[in-house]
């Protein structure tokens, strides 16, 4: 069939931009708002399940009241983790993303509504944690100073080489609930052999959110990072 | 689907004022082998996500950038296809990511009458 002399052609406009870019320059702001208001800003993510939650409670009941922390906590419909990480007496603002349609990570805009709830003066440390996900939270800056990947041995030994970039983009790797390596056949070997090889200097601390078998290592590298920052 | 919804806006808002109403044919975007992003689940997204929009009938051209890194000590970059983020050659731990993380939107192509 053909149809006249309406003739078509393409135009192409070049665009050139980051998707992420509104997203980059969000996180720069918070980044320049934490670093004015001295608080050193740390984001958990993992998987569902690997102990985000349990390894954060177990965390702020040693560093409080020492330092003064707050906890952003993101969930898709419950508020389950924020009355848990609540009883340390941490301010907790939870934000809610709805599991239909919803997003699977927290984006910088997202961090910097939620910060409105704080008294940043009287705060020296802000935990995020992210949405249990290994895919998303990777890719989007909040402005933290910190990242870390919780990790454990109920998951697979192959989870660091199947989501490389979260373990690239993370600083340090927490493998959790090692209190249960006596009854699982698990091969904590190739799990830190796949970690080295997608990141040859990553520190791996291995704990029990349990038992908190390992924690000192983790609280020590922790307030340190912290103190760099936070004289 | 966020990132799907980016690529939308930022598309929508680059149609020209003198194409206005126009239907968006192609959207080209980069996106590096080691970004979140997983092809398949990337167009399924846009598809959705461009309904009841000018790009409800454009194609999402995707173009894979493949990783290279490069060791800061022997200053020499490669490929890699596997994750293994460490030097061929001196197996040292300090390198850097050149390429690869890539989520860029190139360009779009818009359908216009000659005269
Ligand atoms: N045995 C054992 N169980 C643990 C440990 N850490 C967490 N758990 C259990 O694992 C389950 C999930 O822990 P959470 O702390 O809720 O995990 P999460 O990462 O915060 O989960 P989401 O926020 O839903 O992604 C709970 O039943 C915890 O009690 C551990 O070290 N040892
Ligand atoms: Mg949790
Ligand atoms: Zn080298």
């Amino acid at each position: 069939m053909v149809t006249g002399n309406n003739k078509t052609s393409t135009r192409e406009i070049k665009i050139v931009r980051k998707v992420l870019d509104v997203n980059e320059t969000i996180a720069a702001q918070n980044r320049k708002t934490f670093a004015g208001k001295n608080v050193f800003v740390l984001n958990v993510m993992s998987s569902p399940g690997s102990g985000k939650t349990a390894t954060l409670e177990k965390t702020l009941s040693r560093i409080m009241p020492e330092i003064r922390t707050a906890v952003i906590v993101g969930d898709v419909c419950t508020s389950n983790d924020a009355d848990r990480l609540a009883v340390s007496g941490a301010p907790v603002v939870q934000v809610n993303t709805d599991a239909f349609g919803g997003d699977c990570h927290l984006a910088a805009h997202v961090i910097k509504t939620a910060v409105g709830n704080f008294e940043l003066e009287e705060i020296d440390f802000l935990i995020v944690e992210n949405l249990g996900n290994l895919v998303c939270p990777a890719e989007f800056d909040i402005g933290e100073d910190l990242r870390v990947v919780v990790l454990s041995v109920t998951e697979g030994e192959d989870k660091p080489i199947k989501y490389p970039l979260m373990f690239r983009v993370c600083d340090a790797a927490l493998l959790n609930k090692i209190d249960l390596l006596p009854y699982l056949d698990y091969d904590k070997k190739e799990t830190l052999k796949n970690i080295r090889q997608v990141n040859p200097n990553m520190p791996v601390f291995e704990i029990s959110a349990k038992t908190e078998e390992g924690f000192e290592f983790w609280i020590d590298w922790l307030k340190q990072n912290i103190k760099k920052k936070i004289k | 689907m966020g990132i799907a919804m980016q690529i939308v806006e930022i598309s929508t808002a680059s149609i020209p004022a003198d194409l206005m109403g126009a239907q968006v044919e192609k959207v080209n975007v980069k996106i590096g082998k080691l970004s979140a992003v997983v092809p398949e689940s990337l167009r399924f997204c846009f598809q959705i996500v461009s309904q009841d929009t000018p790009l409800c009938n454009a194609s999402l051209i995707i173009e894979e950038i493949p990783i290279v890194i490069k060791c800061l000590d022997c200053n020499i970059e490669w490929t890699i296809d596997e994750p293994i983020f460490s030097c061929q050659k001196c197996n040292g731990g300090a390198v850097d990511i050149v390429s690869g993380r890539e989520l860029d939107i190139s360009s779009i192509e818009i359908a216009e009458r000659d005269e």
